[in-house]
C-alpha cells in the first residue's frame, strides 16, 4: 500500500514536497538568500516536470477517489510547462520593491493551487473534485490581491473571492443533488446508476457546469473576468487565463466523456449555446479594449469558447484535440504575456497605443508578439493554425457544421483585433516610442520556450501523434 | 522509387533563399542577395523546365494517358484511421505546366527586380520575401492534397500581404495589405469548412483518389444541405469561394485594385501571373469533382466567371492609373479562365474548355506579367501613376515601348499572337454550349481590346507632356526580361496544348476555330480602332493644328467632329450611364456592404461594454438568470424528450 500510495501519487508527492521545502526554506533563510529558493523551486519544478514524462501506467488510490492513468499525466504535464513558464517569466517582477520581501509566499501558493488542479484532474469521486478545485481557487485569490498596496489589486482579489463563492455554492449544490439522485458519489458507481436522466439530473447538471463554466469564464458566467485580471498582477493574470482556465477545460472533457456520457443529449446543447455565446460576446468585447490585459483578457474569452468545440466530439480524438489546443495555448498566450510583461516590469505601460512604434526599439519582442498574435488567430503555419484546425475537425466530425462555421466567422473577427496590435507595433508612427527593453535572462529562456514551441508544436506531427496514442490507451 | 523525386527540390531551394536572406539580411551586401536569389530560382527554374521535358516528352502519355504520379510524399499526420495528412509533390499535367508559368514568372521578376528595387533600402528584405513567396507557391501547386494546399494557400496570402505592404512608411499601402490580407482569409474560411465537409464524405484529402471519377461510386454523399443543395454541391460551392477570394472575383475582388499599391515587380509576380490565378488553378485540380458530381456549382463558376469579366472590363475603361487599368484588366481576364472552366464537361472533346482555360492561364501569365513590368518601367521613369501625366514615351522608350505594344496585342488579342489562340479556344468552347457566356464573353474580348490601346496610346502617343527628367529605358536588368517575356508573349501562342494539358489526361487535338477567329478578331478591331481615334492624338493638339494650318482646317475639323462623337458617346452616354453606375456600385455598395458589417460589428461591442459595469450585483444577476434559464430549458427538454 505504501509504496503503491508513493509510486501512483508521486506527481502530487512531488509537488507537495517542493512547497513544503519553498515555505520552509522561506522561513529559515536570512534575506539576502531569498533569490536562491527563487532558483531552488525552479531547479526542483524544472526537474518535476520532467519527470512526469517518464512514462507510467498509473492506477487507482482509496477505493477509487483517486485515480490517474496516463491521459491524467499528460494533462499535468502540459500544466507544468505553462506553470514553469509562469515562474520563468515572474523573476523580475518577484524581485520588485514591496514584493520581494514575500517572493516566495508567492511561490508556495501557485504551486498549492497547482496541486489542487491536479488532484481535481484525477478525482475518482465528486469530493475530491470539489477538494481539489477550491484547493486551485481559494488561493488564486491571494494572487490577485497580492499587489494589495494597489486598491486595483484588492479589488480584483475581493471580487474574484465573492463571484466564486457565489459560483462554488451552485456547484456544491449541484453535487448533493448528484448525490441524491445517484446515491453515490463515485463516478464509476454513478455513470452506472444512472442511465436515464431525470429532472432532478438536469438541475444538478446545470449547477455543475455553471460552476465550472464560470472557472472557465464562459458567457454569461464572465463577468468577474475583466475586473479580476486589470487588477491581478500581470503574472497572475497569464495564470489565471491560461493555466487555471486549462485545467478546468481537462476536467470538463473528462467528466462530460467519462461521467455523464448518458446525458449526452443534454450537456450537448448547454456547451453548443455557450460555445456561441462565448466566442461572440468574448470577441465583441476584445475588440474595444485598450489595455493589452483587458485585450488578452477578453481574448481568452473568446479563446475558451473554441475548446468547447472539442467538448461535442465524444471520442478520444475530442479529448486529445482538447489537450493539444490547451498545450498551444499555453504558449502562445504565455507569449504575448511574457512580451507584455517584460513591457509593463520595464516601464510600467499597459495600453496598447503605448505599443505604438514598439518595432523600432524593440524588434525582437514586437516579432515575439507578433507570432504568439498570429498563433492565436490561427494564422498558417504556426501551431496555433493546427490546434483550430483540430477543433474545428472535431466539432465537423460530430456533424455541428453550423457551429464551425460560427467558429470560423469569429477566427475572423479576432483576426480583425489581433492585427490591430500588430499594426500598433509595426505600423502606427510615434515619435517616442518606449525605450529599448533588456528583460532578464529568466524571461527572455520563458519566450524562447515558447516562440519554439509555437514553431515545433504544430509542424512536427509527433508531438500530436504522442498525445494520440497516449489518450487512445486510456 | 520513380523518376521525379527530385521535385521536392524545387520549392526547398527558394526556402532556403529565404532562411539565408532572412538571418543575414543586416550584413548581406545587395550585390550578394541579388546574385543568392536570382541564383537559386534559376536552379528552381532549370528544375522545372526539367521536369516539363521528361514528363511531357521523355515519358510521354502512358496507353494515351498522361499519368498523375506522386514525386515523393512522407505521411505527416494521423487523423483517424483512414483520413492522414501528406505531405509530397504531385506531378501531373497542370501542376507541370504551372510549375513552369510560376517559376519562369517568378526567375523574370528576380532578374527585373535588381534593376528596379536598386536604391531601395529594403533591397534584402524584398528579395528575402521573393524567395518566401516563390517556395509558397511552388509548394501550393505541386500540393498532393487538398490540406496541403490549403497550408500553403495561406502562406501565400501571408507573403502578399507582406509585399503588399512593402513600402510600410506609406499608409495607403499598409491598408491596401491590411484590406487583401481580411478580404482573402475571409474567402479561406469558406474553403476550410468545404475541405472539412468533402474530406468526411470521402475520407480522403488526396487529389488523386478525390478526383479519380472511378471512385465516386464509392463516396459516401447521400443526403441534402440547406437550399436544397447536395453535399457535394454544398462543399465545392465552398471552395469555389475559397478561390474566388483569391482570384479576385465578384463580389471579392475589391482587394486586388488596392493591392497596387506594392512594388510593380510584386503587382506582376503575385497580382497579375501567379497567385491571383490560384483560384482557377484549385477549380481545374478539383475539375472532375466539380464536373461530375456538382454540374450545378461548375455553372456557378461559370457565370460568375463571365460576370466578373464583363463588370472589371466595363470599370477598367474608366481608369486613370496605369496599375489599376491592369488591375481590372487582371480581374477580368480571370474572369475569363473561370468562365471557361465553368463551361467545360470532362473528358474528351467536352473538356475544350478546361483545356482553353489553362492555355490562357498559361499566355496570360506571360503577357500580364510583361504589363506590369513594363508599366513599372514607365512609373520608373516619369515618377507617376497617372495616365493623364504620360504621353508620347515612345520617343523615350524605345525597348520598352515595342514590348509592351507586343503584350497590349497579345491581350488584345490580335492574330498570331498567344492571347489570340487561347482566347479562340475559350470563345469556342463557350459556343458550344452556353450562348449567353459566349456573347458575354465577346463583348469583353471588344472591351479588352479598346481599353489596353487606350492605354497604351495615352501613354506612348498623345500629347507628350513636359517631363522634368527627361524619361528613358531602364536598364539592361529590366530590359533583359522585358525582352525575354516578349518573346514569350509571341511564341507560347504556337504550342499545341491540348496535347499536353486536358481535363482526364488524354492529350486533345484541336485546331483553330476559324468562324469564331473571326469574328472575335473583328471585335477585338472595333476595340482597338475606337481606341485609336480617341486616343491616339488629344483634341486639344488638334485644334492646335487648326489654329495654325487652315489649309487642314476642314479635315482636322472633320476629325475633330468624329471624335466629339465618339467622345459624346463614350464619355456622356456609356461612362456616365454603364460605366459609372457600375463603378459607384462596387465602391458604395460592395466596399459599403463590408464596412457596414464592420460598423455593426464595432458598435454592438461598444455598446455591449455598458454590460461589463463593475458591479458584482449585477454579475451575481447575470449568474443566476443564466441558470435558471439554461435548468428551464433542460427540464422542458427532458420533458418534451
Amino acid at each position: 500500500m505504501t509504496y503503491s500510495l508513493l509510486s501512483i501519487m508521486r506527481q502530487e508527492l512531488g509537488l507537495i514536497v517542493i512547497t513544503l521545502l519553498v515555505l520552509f526554506l522561506d522561513l529559515f533563510v536570512r534575506e539576502t538568500n531569498k533569490q536562491k529558493v527563487y532558483i531552488i523551486t525552479l531547479i526542483l519544478f524544472g526537474i518535476h516536470t520532467l519527470a512526469g514524462f517518464f512514462p507510467f501506467e498509473g492506477g487507482t488510490l482509496f477505493g477509487g477517489m483517486f485515480h490517474t492513468t496516463p491521459m491524467h499525466i499528460l494533462m499535468k504535464n502540459v500544466l507544468n510547462i505553462g506553470v514553469f513558464l509562469v515562474l520563468l517569466m515572474s523573476a523580475s517582477w518577484l524581485i520588485m520593491p514591496r514584493i520581494s520581501d514575500k517572493r516566495n509566499e508567492f511561490l508556495m501558493i501557485l504551486l498549492t493551487t497547482l496541486s489542487g488542479m491536479y488532484f481535481m484532474i484525477s478525482a475518482g469521486d465528486f469530493l475530491m473534485f470539489y477538494i481539489g478545485l477550491e484547493i486551485a481557487s481559494i488561493p488564486m485569490a491571494v494572487l490577485a490581491a497580492f499587489e494589495k498596496f494597489k486598491s486595483r489589486s484588492e479589488e480584483a482579489g475581493i471580487k474574484f473571492l465573492l463571484n466564486s463563492a457565489l459560483s462554488t455554492g451552485f456547484l456544491l449544490f449541484g453535487l448533493s443533488l448528484f448525490y441524491a439522485a445517484g446515491g453515490t458519489l463515485y463516478f464509476d458507481d454513478f455513470s452506472h446508476s444512472i442511465s436515464q436522466p431525470s429532472p432532478l439530473v438536469a438541475l444538478a447538471l446545470t449547477f455543475l457546469l455553471s460552476g465550472l463554466a464560470f472557472k472557465l469564464s464562459l458567457v454569461p458566467f464572465h463577468f468577474w473576468t475583466a475586473d479580476v485580471y486589470e487588477g491581478s498582477p500581470m503574472v497572475v493574470t497569464s495564470y489565471f487565463s491560461v493555466i487555471s482556465k486549462g485545467s478546468v477545460a481537462f476536467v470538463l472533457g473528462i467528466l462530460l466523456f467519462k461521467v455523464f456520457p448518458a446525458f449526452i443529449g443534454l450537456w450537448q446543447f448547454v456547451i453548443y449555446a455557450l460555445a456561441i455565446a462565448t466566442m461572440l460576446i468574448g470577441n465583441l468585447f476584445a475588440l474595444r479594449q485598450k489595455n493589452i490585459k483587458r485585450f488578452l483578457a477578453f481574448s481568452s474569452i473568446a479563446q475558451a469558447g473554441f475548446i468547447l468545440l472539442g467538448l461535442l466530439q465524444t471520442d478520444t480524438f475530442g479529448i486529445t484535440v482538447i489537450i493539444y489546443f490547451v498545450l498551444i495555448y499555453i504558449l502562445s498566450n504565455l507569449a504575448a504575456f511574457g512580451v507584455a510583461q517584460a513591457i509593463s516590469v520595464a516601464t510600467g505601460k499597459e495600453n496598447i497605443e503605448d505599443y505604438n512604434g514598439l518595432y523600432k526599439t524593440n524588434p525582437s519582442l514586437s516579432l515575439i508578439m507578433m507570432l504568439a498574435l498570429f498563433s492565436l488567430s490561427g494564422i498558417p503555419p504556426v501551431a496555433g493554425f493546427f490546434s483550430k484546425f483540430f477543433l474545428f475537425t472535431a466539432a465537423a466530425k460530430a456533424g455541428y457544421y453550423r457551429l464551425v462555421f460560427i467558429a470560423v466567422v469569429n477566427t475572423t473577427i479576432a483576426l480583425y483585433y489581433y492585427l490591430l496590435v500588430v499594426k500598433a507595433m509595426f505600423i502606427n508612427p510615434n515619435p517616442n516610442p518606449l525605450p529599448p527593453i533588456r528583460s532578464d535572462n529568466y524571461l527572455r529562456s520563458a519566450l524562447f520556450i515558447t516562440v519554439v514551441g509555437i514553431f515545433l508544436a504544430g509542424i512536427l506531427s509527433p508531438v500530436f501523434e504522442y498525445m494520440q496514442a497516449i489518450v487512445d490507451k486510456f | 522509387m520513380n523518376a521525379f523525386e527530385y521535385t521536392f527540390l524545387i520549392p526547398f531551394i527558394p526556402l532556403l533563399g529565404f532562411l539565408l536572406i532572412i538571418f543575414n539580411f543586416k550584413r548581406f551586401p545587395k550585390k550578394l542577395t541579388a546574385a543568392l536569389a536570382t541564383s537559386l530560382i534559376g536552379i528552381s527554374f532549370v528544375l522545372s523546365v526539367y521536369t516539363a521535358w521528361q514528363y511531357f516528352i521523355i515519358m510521354g502519355p502512358l496507353h494515351g494517358v498522361y499519368p498523375k504520379i506522386i514525386g515523393n510524399h512522407f505521411e505527416w499526420l494521423k487523423l483517424g484511421e483512414h483520413l492522414s495528412v501528406h505531405m509530397g509533390t504531385l506531378i501531373d499535367q497542370a501542376s507541370v505546366m504551372m510549375l513552369i508559368v510560376v517559376s519562369t514568372v517568378s526567375l523574370m521578376v528576380h532578374i527585373y527586380s535588381i534593376g528596379y528595387m536598386h536604391d531601395d533600402r529594403g533591397f534584402n528584405r524584398f528579395f528575402a520575401f521573393l524567395q518566401l513567396f516563390s517556395f509558397s507557391m511552388l509548394s501550393l501547386v505541386i500540393a498532393t492534397n487538398v490540406f496541403q494546399i490549403y497550408i500553403f494557400w495561406e502562406l501565400v496570402g501571408v507573403s502578399s500581404f507582406l509585399l503588399i505592404g512593402f513600402y510600410y512608411e506609406k499608409p495607403s499601402a499598409v491598408a491596401a495589405s491590411k484590406k487583401a490580407f481580411i478580404v482573402t482569409r475571409f474567402a479561406d474560411l469558406f474553403f476550410l469548412l468545404g475541405i472539412l465537409l468533402i474530406s468526411f464524405h470521402t475520407d480522403t484529402f488526396d487529389f488523386i483518389s478525390l478526383t479519380n471519377p472511378e471512385n465516386f461510386e464509392r463516396f459516401n454523399l447521400h443526403g441534402t444541405t440547406f437550399l436544397g443543395l447536395s453535399i457535394p454541391a454544398l462543399a465545392l460551392i465552398l471552395i469555389f469561394v475559397g478561390g474566388a477570394g483569391k482570384s479576385a472575383m465578384f463580389p471579392l475582388h475589391i482587394w486586388l485594385p488596392d493591392a497596387m499599391e506594392g512594388p510593380s515587380p510584386v503587382s506582376a509576380l503575385i497580382h497579375a501571373a501567379t497567385m491571383v490565378v490560384a483560384g482557377v488553378y484549385l477549380v481545374a485540380r478539383m475539375f472532375a469533382n466539380y464536373a461530375i458530381m456538382a454540374p450545378e456549382a461548375l455553372a456557378l463558376v461559370g457565370y460568375v466567371g463571365a460576370f466578373t469579366s464583363l463588370f472589371a472590363a466595363v470599370i477598367a475603361t474608366t481608369q486613370i492609373d496605369f496599375k489599376r487599368v491592369l488591375a481590372f484588366s487582371t480581374i477580368s481576364q480571370i474572369g475569363y479562365m473561370m468562365a471557361a472552366l465553368g463551361v467545360s464537361g470532362y473528358g474528351e472533346e467536352a473538356g475544350l474548355g478546361y483545356m482553353a482555360s489553362m492555355f490562357h492561364l498559361f499566355t496570360h501569365a506571360m503577357f500580364k506579367a510583361l504589363l506590369f513590368l513594363g508599366a513599372g518601367a514607365v512609373i520608373h521613369a516619369v515618377h507617376t501613376n497617372s495616365i493623364r501625366e504620360m504621353g508620347g514615351l515612345r520617343k523615350y522608350m524605345k525597348t520598352t515601348h515595342i514590348t509592351f505594344l507586343i503584350a497590349t496585342l497579345a491581350i488584345a488579342g490580335f492574330p498570331g499572337l498567344s492571347g489570340f489562340f487561347s482566347k479562340d479556344e475559350i470563345i469556342t468552347a463557350a459556343h458550344q454550349s452556353y450562348p449567353l457566356v459566349f456573347y458575354t464573353l465577346l463583348v469583353v474580348a471588344g472591351l479588352t481590346a479598346f481599353y489596353m490601346f487606350r492605354l497604351y496610346f495615352l501613354v506612348f502617343w498623345n500629347t507628350e507632356t513636359h517631363y522634368h527628367h527627361k524619361p528613358h529605358d531602364p536598364g539592361k536588368a529590366m530590359l533583359i526580361p522585358l525582352i525575354i517575356l516578349a518573346v514569350l508573349s509571341i511564341v507560347s501562342g504556337y504550342i499545341p496544348f491540348g496535347e499536353f494539358v486536358s481535363s482526364d489526361g488524354k492529350p486533345l487535338h484541336t485546331h483553330l476555330h476559324f468562324d469564331i477567329a473571326i469574328i472575335s478578331t473583328l471585335v477585338s478591331f472595333v476595340g482597338i480602332a475606337i481606341a485609336w481615334f480617341l486616343y491616339k492624338k488629344s483634341s486639344d493638339l488638334t485644334s492646335h493644328l487648326i489654329a495654325r494650318w487652315g489649309t487642314f482646317y476642314r479635315w482636322a475639323y472633320n476629325k475633330f467632329y468624329i471624335d466629339e462623337v465618339y467622345l459624346f458617346i463614350t464619355h456622356n452616354i456609356i461612362f456616365a450611364y454603364i460605366s459609372r453606375p457600375i463603378a459607384w456600385f462596387d465602391r458604395h455598395v460592395v466596399d459599403g456592404t463590408m464596412n457596414v458589417i464592420g460598423w455593426i460589428t464595432v458598435t454592438t461591442s461598444e455598446k455591449i461594454k455598458g454590460m461589463q459595469s463593475g458591479q458584482l450585483q449585477q454579475y451575481a444577476f447575470a449568474f443566476v438568470s443564466a441558470i435558471l434559464v439554461i435548468s428551464a430549458f433542460l427540464i422542458y427538454y427532458l420533458i418534451n424528450n
